[in-house]
């Protein structure tokens, strides 16, 4: 039995280059086993200083050396999504070890090259797995090497920050070609200091260059797009709710197609998708758990199980997602909020723009009887208070508003400023609407406390020290004021020193935030990491 | 002499004036800078003094400072027209002193004198002298060729504080900073970021002039004012009153501005012509701020809501001396902790209070 697993191996391996040197195309079970063993000996490479657990899984070996061939069609299909290849890592690796050494006096030159571009795929394949899944592996590959939090994770940087780069654009246009979605051009004179992001203008939609009916793009989610650059749907939670809700619409009208495995067409499929939302306006820090979520549930689905089935479970998960952890935490922290005295009969509260979870703990606040006043602060040119301002005073909340500007005026009267949050870096700092470090910054001078509500969806591992690096940069056009009859910017394209700049994001430091409420409970800005490592143990 | 004619023009001059500042001083910023003001006033003053009838100096500082409490009262937050009465009143003083031999100006710097001298106040400033309508006229052109001079005078001083390829960044519209960085541009390069100021956004017009001086501007929103800071180098501005205590009131936004830059510890600029100092302090929570109508703010279109919600229109800010790194007048710079000093050099203290 140990002679059929080295007959194997190097048979296949002949096969395989056979194949590659007629020129032929490789069938689909091939293109498997070669990536399967290719992951297989770039694992062996690691695990060479463990002779023990060889010996071991020598033994293994001989029970599951038949298991690799018998089984082409389940194993791809897991290997293909990227996220389960760790599921195959345990159960390959045996197999692997034993064929490794016996392969090793019959290797020839053009095997070495095929196990070196072997290796090189392996090692692009497990980088793309690692990104999504470093719990997983943490979790299945016990006698492996220590949990995956602590190596090294390539990361690739996003490529919308990389826009100064010409060769990230080039690419970019090419995969967006690919994928036959159309490439959003910047507009008008970017300042210096930002020349790394990019632009839009709100007038040239992406939509206006779609064909429509469009073939590749769902409607709901062209829809979505053009809800997302016209800031028609505005705000973290809403824009990850409205996301699900097109994703779910998605999964209703597919079908897969023949030949296909639904976990794998299904993801492929989004794609496009997501990369048109990204075109429409940059990804938020929530869009981004929720989409791996949902890929993860995806890929999660055996491959044996019925159409219907297969979707109505990921409806269901999603449909779940949405209610643990933006609704109910919503709820859990409203409660934790009130319960625990954060608002005091007599407070004067102060709010910045418009956060649906801020909002949320007033009114609620308020249902219970607790006697407060809010004042609501608003900054141009989005001017997202007036919203907040309006759905407390339709629920009888007695308002003070005003602009940011006025904020050192108005905050001696205040006894406590609730801010909401974008996500939460891993370093402590809280990402946000452009103005909330200012406004902990001035609270922060007259000793009047801040806290910052937040589910821990929001949370996520970036780290980011400053508002420069990655940040978001909306339509200059939208600071152009009309006062009194005269525009004094109206030309400002024309004058080649001027430059307007609409910033959307900015980072508050840790020491200007006395307290983080979620769902979790009242913690510390710095906490943050703490709590990501347990979500990813438990996942 | 003055006849009845010339002094009905004497009032008809006075009435127009006042109702200038009560008309000009709503929400839009001021309708003229503040150097037109110390302008208009002084020559105003000059005025009263030729044609006004008085017999000795006494009399021409009532006439005077009955006057000034009318033009005060006319627009409280012009402290402009208070500090250009107090400088002429001083003036009178001083001439009236020199008139009569003795000069008195030393005695303000001795501990002893001050104890045992009243000064002046024992004086009633009764004797009449011939010359003193001249000399206080002539006094009060010289404090009008200084007044012309002092956006100038501050210009030149530029090149002393800004190094080429600086990142500076200022608050608002003044007219002052706006030639301070346009004479330094002349000679260096360097970038300038302008915070809007809601709601008037008097920072569009100043990065539209400082653009078309050749200088690269950029305008940001008042929210960014602290995420930007960390790039920048100097923050300077310009206010509407010095305080006594070296504070500033200046327009609203300047308090985050300053407390932004002292977390980055960047130096903290103020373009300040002499003028502008007031004997004032901020303890007058009732005179202390102006607010303008808030449709500014939340605008009549809003509809219901409007009756339901307290809208504030702040326009001016506290700036507190600490905050504040330097001051540059059209005599030098100073430190906020000078103020005082100068303050006892341009007025007297019996006249802090009109």
């Amino acid at each position: 039995m140990a002679d059929s697993g080295v007959i194997d191996g190097p048979g296949r391996k002949d096969e395989i280059e056979r194949a590659k040197s007629e020129g032929k195309d490789l069938t689909k079970e091939e293109k498997q086993r070669l990536r399967k063993e290719k992951k297989q000996q770039k694992k062996n490479k690691e695990k060479k200083d463990d002779k023990a657990s060889q010996e071991n899984e020598k033994e293994k070996k001989l029970v599951t050396s038949a298991a690799p061939a018998s089984q082409p069609p389940t194993q791809p299909t897991v290997q293909k999504a990227p996220s389960a290849v760790p599921a195959t890592a345990p159960v390959s690796v045996p197999a692997l070890e034993a064929s490794a050494p016996a392969d090793k006096p019959a290797k020839t030159k053009a095997e070495l090259k095929a196990e070196r571009r072997a290796r090189q795929e392996a090692e692009r394949a497990s980088k793309q797995s690692k990104k999504g899944e470093t719990g997983q592996q943490a979790a299945t590959s016990k006698p492996k090497a220590p949990p995956s939090d602590l190596q090294p994770v390539v990361k690739r940087l996003p490529e919308h920050i990389q826009v100064d780069n010409p060769d990230v654009l080039k690419k970019l246009a090419k995969k967006l070609e690919r994928q036959q979605i159309p490439l959003r051009s910047d507009y008008g004179y970017k300042v210096s200091l930002f020349s790394h992001l990019h632009q839009y203008s709100r007038k040239a939609p992406l939509t206006q260059q779609l064909s429509i009916p469009s073939t590749v793009i769902h409607p709901a989610i062209v829809r979505l797009g053009l809800q997302y650059s016209h800031g028609i749907v505005a705000g973290s939670n809403a824009r990850s709710v409205a996301l699900l809700h097109a994703f779910k619409q998605v999964i209703r009208d597919y079908t897969t197609p023949q030949n296909e495995e639904l976990s794998r067409d299904l993801v492929n499929k989004l794609k496009p998708y997501i990369s048109f939302l990204n075109q429409c306006r940059p990804l938020s820090a929530s869009m981004g758990n929720a989409i791996k979520y949902i890929k993860k549930e995806i890929s999660n689905i055996p491959s044996n199980s019925k159409e219907e089935d297969a979707k109505s479970k990921l409806l269901n998960g999603i449909e779940s997602y949405i209610n643990e952890k933006i609704i109910l935490a919503g709820v859990a922290i409203a409660k934790c909020a009130i319960e625990k005295q954060k608002i005091s009969d007599g407070d004067v509260i102060l709010v910045y723009g418009c956060s649906s979870l801020v909002n949320h703990i007033l009114c609620e606040a308020f249902e219970k009887s607790r006697k407060f006043r809010v004042i609501v602060v608003d900054s141009r040119p989005r001017l997202e208070g007036k919203e907040a301002l309006r759905r407390l005073v339709q629920k009888g909340i007695s308002c003070t508003y005003v602009l940011i500007s006025a904020v050192s005026y108005i905050l001696p009267e205040v006894s406590k400023v609730f801010l909401g949050a974008h996500a939460l870096l891993a370093n402590g700092y809280v990402m946000s609407r452009v103005g909330t470090s200012q406004i902990a910054l001035v609270a922060k001078a007259f000793n009047v406390p801040v806290l910052v509500c937040c589910e821990t969806y929001k949370f996520c591992d970036r780290v980011q020290t400053d508002s420069f690096v990655s940040n978001e940069l909306d339509d200059p056009d939208d600071l152009i004021v009309t006062r009194k009859g005269t525009t004094p910017l109206e030309g400002w394209q024309n004058q080649s020193s001027l430059g307007l700049l609409n910033l959307v994001y900015d980072v508050t430091p840790p020491d200007f935030v006395d307290l983080v409420i979620t769902e979790l409970g009242m913690i510390p800005c710095t906490s943050v990491p703490v709590v990501l490592r347990v979500k990813n143990v438990d996942q | 002499m003055p006849g009845p004619y010339k002094e009905t023009d004497l009032t008809e001059r006075v009435e127009a004036f006042l109702s200038d500042l009560k008309r000009g001083g709503t929400g839009a910023g001021p309708l003229r800078g503040s150097a037109e003001t110390a302008r208009e006033t002084t020559a105003l003053l000059r005025k009263i003094t030729a044609q006004a009838r008085w017999g000795s100096a006494g009399d021409l500082m009532e006439i005077i400072r009955k006057e000034g409490r009318r033009m005060t009262a006319a627009q409280p937050s012009e402290t402009t027209v208070g500090n250009m009465i107090r400088r002429v009143l001083k003036i009178i003083r001083e001439e009236y002193a020199r008139s009569r031999g003795s000069s008195e100006e030393a005695d303000q710097e001795s501990l002893h004198k001050l104890l045992t001298s009243g000064g002046l106040s024992e004086e009633n400033f009764r004797q009449p002298f011939a010359l003193l309508r001249t000399n206080v006229i002539e006094a009060i052109n010289e404090l009008l060729t200084e007044l012309e001079g002092t956006t100038d005078n501050i210009a030149m001083q530029a090149l002393e504080h800004i190094h080429s390829n600086e990142v500076i960044m200022t608050i608002g519209r003044s007219r002052t900073v706006e030639a301070f960085l346009k004479d330094a541009a002349r000679k260096r390069k360097f970038h300038v970021i302008v915070a809007e100021c809601a709601p008037f956004c008097q920072g569009h017009e100043m990065a539209t002039n400082l653009s078309k001086a050749g200088i690269e501007t950029t305008v940001i929103t008042d929210a960014a004012i602290f995420a930007v800071m960390s790039r920048v180098n100097k923050v300077i501005i310009g206010t509407q009153t010095v305080l006594a205590n070296g504070g500033l009131r200046a327009i609203n936004g300047t308090h985050t501005l300053a407390l932004a830059a002292k977390h980055h510890s960047t130096p903290l600029i103020v373009c300040a012509p002499m003028f502008k100092l007031s004997p004032q302090f901020p303890n007058e929570e009732d005179t202390f701020h102006k607010f303008v109508s808030p449709h500014e703010v939340l605008p009549f279109t809003e509809g219901e809501i409007l009756s339901k919600v307290n809208v504030h229109c702040p326009v001016f800010d506290y700036v507190p001396p600490e905050l504040i790194t330097l001051f540059i007048s059209n005599i030098g710079g100073h430190a906020p902790s000078y103020i005082y000093r100068l303050m006892s050099e341009l007025y007297h203290p019996e006249d802090h209070e009109l």
